[in-house]
């Protein structure tokens, strides 16, 4: 029944986003201002019942409801309760319900938040966040119901949940990155909302802007989620593995990236509004197409969705359509747009052009990568070619270096003209951070390497060029604090985004570089020495878990004589679904990970055993972190409020002149 | 009205070209397989007891010989219960044969189990040690492969079977099959 109610809901919150399409656009073409003002309600409505529909589905998983099929494939009574409310969307179905929860949540945020926009212009967005969300709503209820029931016969108990999700990595992993991608609807929609308009002024740039630095902070956090929970999950020890779904996430975060910058220009100086345009095409499209690749099968990855060809055509119509369409719109509409102001080579301008530049290439790189191996098959009949790492390291290496050292001279380039002596200055961060550098690798590192200290150089040169910028800021007035507080959020925002990067860089380069991991056979009573510890095996015993067995390995770590910790690395086998689970055991710390999984049994008492000592590799999401950060607080600027007040003033006022002529 | 820009007509081609790429790309995978290794792989070999015949060894040329189908069980499997009706549908009226891989089980349990849902399979193959199991790729019981007369895997299911994926999935690419070997066989008779 309750499962019943859920699919009747989602079919009300079709409707409403086939209202929330025609009804304000109808307006707009009549110019009756009754009709565009309808498209708030519609909006609230279309979330409430969505998430109905999605509260639906989660009692039937609390509730152990195996006559719903998708709950019998992805649940099981004896699975813990939080990892059955996770498993809403541990599968396709489920997680495309809260794909399509987050964009109606999106939608309504929009509409409840955007006092500041003109009731033209809102009923234009909202309609086309509108127009997008039918197509995810029919997506579900034509080829992706969760609500099926298997009656008459339905299964005693579940299937249970896929155990690489039975964690509390996938519990926030989904909902953060589909707040990311779905959230690059916000500025598309606005993007495509200025396009009809035919005015192609700069404006929609600063109301998308905050919408947009939300979203991309939601999708760093995500992608973040993600490689931490492969690092201590898929038992391996990487962190990332060029897999065709991450790049599937990873390509919207770079021009994600670029259209954050774009905006910036955009909206400050009215330059580059064009390509900003479709800048935004692109980032929502990208993620159209990870969902695409990723939920069509068209290509094999470790994030095995069901795979289902009719889904597949359908995100592929569905993708033709939106993009097609919104390119031709592009095509048509952006020609003749001017640039408000001229700029300089060296100019802020100049800067973000080259950073966008760079950006848009490294995410070419990755979709020729990602695409290749299919394009491939599609040339050679079916034979199967496998695009890795050595791919991506050589050719998207570089160009991030390159963008990197940009990142150097960005923030303190000026609009329009910088003063040459002004990027002349920076040697001397330069020249410092190299000695630093190179103090440091040679006194801690275990073997020197150029390309370490090549890559950290720069990354400090970044955090040094960050920290000067800041004190140039406050150094010639007299009330220093007072003048750090007066700094606008969207600056801080883009420091801690820079200094995300850079901490980023630092992780990734030395856990690339230093790490250090053996596989060896042990006996219980053996010991196996690894980056200056020295690592016990002393056997494993059985372990009952609430829906697994498994066999934990006990390890001692032990430095200079003394027993530091014990590490219980486990081999679980879920025996619903009768899967295999490597569950490491790790000693995190800010400098170094240590690393203990236990691989095969080998025969009396001999397992094989991988241990990894991987130094600073926490920085990598710790820097993940801070970039997220960096695009939330920007949202906080208090020039987008004043905006709105600004602007709720002017419309109050509007309100009251036309109530008192009617 | 602006005129058209031709170079802002760029994004819409290379889109065009990328959609081309996808669409060829994704047509090509036969809709009525789903992507495995193993497609158009010989069933890996093995050697291993028969469940109600311990001291009969069964290996990979006992599957030649005829279109048939493997089904991946064990007692542990709710969805195998679930799908077991239908197993039993197709052993009496569909006319191909159903060998059982008895996945990580215990003989006695599988014995049993067979005894009280009835037994639809030509035999069972014991995979106590699930070593056949792994080199199958097998995810999670229920798995259903179909296999040519050669031994050659044809199709796999992951999953419960039921009466629809049945006749919409399995049923036309046995048919297929047997129209080839039909083929093959005529084309035989003409040299």
């Amino acid at each position: 029944m309750i499962a019943e109610l859920g699919h009747f809901s989602l079919i009300l919150a079709l409707g409403m986003c086939v209202a929330l399409a025609i009804i304000p656009t109808v307006g707009i073409v009549q110019k009756n201002t009754q009709l565009m003002n309808v498209s708030n309600s519609l909006a609230a409505g279309f979330f409430v019942f969505v998430a109905i529909s999605f509260f639906c589905l989660g009692y039937a998983f609390w509730s152990d409801d195996f006559s719903v099929q998708y709950v019998a494939l992805n649940s099981n009574s004896a699975l813990p309760v939080q990892y059955k409310i996770s498993a809403i969307w541990g599968g396709h179905e489920g997680s495309f319900l809260l794909w399509t929860l987050v964009m109606s949540g999106w939608t309504f945020a929009v509409g409840a938040l955007s006092g500041g926009l003109t009731l033209d212009m809102r009923a234009r967005v909202l309609a086309v966040m509108g127009a997008l969300s039918i197509g995810f709503v029919l997506f579900i209820l034509l080829t992706s119901n969760p609500f099926d029931r298997t009656l008459p016969v339905y299964p005693a108990d579940g299937n249970d949940l896929n155990p690489l999700l039975q964690d509390f990595g996938l519990i926030v992993h989904p909902p953060m990155l589909y707040m990311g991608y779905v959230g690059f609807a916000v500025p598309f929609a606005f993007a495509i909302a200025t396009l009809t308009t035919g005015n192609l002024d700069s404006a929609w740039a600063r109301w998308s802007r905050p919408w947009t630095n939300a979203a991309w902070g939601f999708l760093t956090l995500g992608i973040t989620l993600g490689s931490w929970w492969a690092y201590y999950e898929l038992g391996w020890g990487g962190w990332w593995f060029w897999d065709a779904v991450e790049n599937a996430s990873f390509m919207p975060w770079l021009v994600g990236t670029a259209l954050v910058h774009s905006l910036a220009a955009t909206e400050k100086r009215g330059v580059f509004k064009s390509w900003t345009v479709l800048l935004a095409i692109f980032a929502f499209s990208l993620s159209l197409l990870g969902a695409f690749l990723v939920r069509s099968g068209v290509l094999t990855s470790v994030h095995a969705f069901a795979v289902d060809p009719e889904r597949g055509m359908y995100i592929l119509t569905y993708l033709v359509l939106i993009i097609g369409s919104s390119l031709t719109l592009y095509a048509f509409k952006a020609s003749g747009v001017k640039s408000d102001a001229d700029f300089e080579w060296g100019s802020r301008e100049s800067m973000l052009l080259v950073n966008n530049l760079l950006l848009v290439v490294s995410a070419a790189i990755v979709l020729l990568g990602t695409l290749y191996p299919l394009v491939y098959e599609t040339l050679y009949d079916g034979k199967k070619i496998s695009i890795g790492p050595p791919y991506f390291n050589t050719l998207f290496v570089p160009v991030v270096m390159l963008l990197f050292t940009f990142m150097v001279f960005s923030p303190l380039s000026r609009w329009k003209k910088t003063p040459v002596q002004e990027f002349k200055k920076q040697w001397v961060g330069l020249v410092a951070s190299f000695f630093v550098m190179l103090c440091l690798v040679l006194a801690l590192a275990k073997e020197f390497s150029f390309v370490v200290l090549l890559v950290n150089t720069v990354a400090l040169w970044i955090i040094v060029s960050l920290g000067k910028d800041l004190m140039a800021k406050v150094a010639n007035k007299a009330e220093k604090i007072a003048a750090l507080f007066k700094q606008t959020m969207s600056y801080y925002g883009m420091i801690l985004g820079h200094l995300g990067i850079a901490v980023s860089i630092l992780g990734v380069c030395i856990t690339v570089y230093y790490s250090e991991e053996r596989d060896v056979r042990m006996v219980p009573g053996d010991s196996v020495e690894l980056a200056g510890y020295e690592f016990r095996f002393n056997g494993v015993s059985k372990e009952t878990g609430p829906n697994y067995m498994a066999d934990r390995g006990d390890v001692d770590v032990i430095q200079e004589g003394k027993v530091l910790l014990t590490l219980y690395p486990e081999k679980r086998f879920y025996p619903a679904s009768s899967n295999v689970m490597t569950e490491a055991d790790i000693e995190p710390s800010l400098f170094r990970d240590l690393f203990v999984a236990l691989g095969e049994p080998l025969g009396n008492q001999a397992w094989a055993v991988r241990i990894h000592y991987k130094p600073f590799v926490r920085w990598i999401w710790f820097g993940g972190v801070l970039i997220a950060m960096g695009g939330f607080i920007t949202v906080f600027d208090r020039r987008y409020r004043r905006v709105k007040v600004a602007k709720q003033e002017k419309s109050n006022h509007a309100d009251g002149v036309a109530g008192a002529t009617a | 009205m602006s005129s058209l820009n031709k170079s802002l007509l760029i994004p819409l081609i290379v889109f065009i070209l990328l959609v081309i790429t996808l669409g060829v790309g994704f047509s090509l995978k036969d809709p009525h397989i789903l992507p495995s290794e193993l497609i158009d792989r010989p069933f890996p070999d093995f050697q291993a007891a028969e469940l109600h015949d311990v001291d009969r060894t069964l290996t990979r040329e006992d599957l030649k010989g005829e279109i048939s189908l493997v089904n991946v069980w064990a007692t542990w499997c709710p969805n195998c219960v679930l799908e077991h009706p239908e197993l039993l549908r197709i052993s009496k009226e569909e006319g191909v044969p159903l060998y059982g891989v008895n996945y990580n089980d215990e003989v006695i349990k599988a014995q049993a189990w067979l005894r009280r849902y009835e037994d639809p399979f030509v035999f069972n193959i014991v995979d106590d040690n699930g070593k056949l199991g792994i080199d199958l790729g097998v995810y999670g019981a229920p798995e259903t492969f179909i296999i040519d007369a050669e031994g050659v895997i044809q199709y796999k299911h992951v999953g419960p079977v039921n009466r629809y994926i049945f006749d919409k999935e399995m049923k036309p690419v046995i048919e297929q099959l047997r129209a080839n070997s039909v083929a093959t066989r005529t084309a035989g008779l003409d040299l």
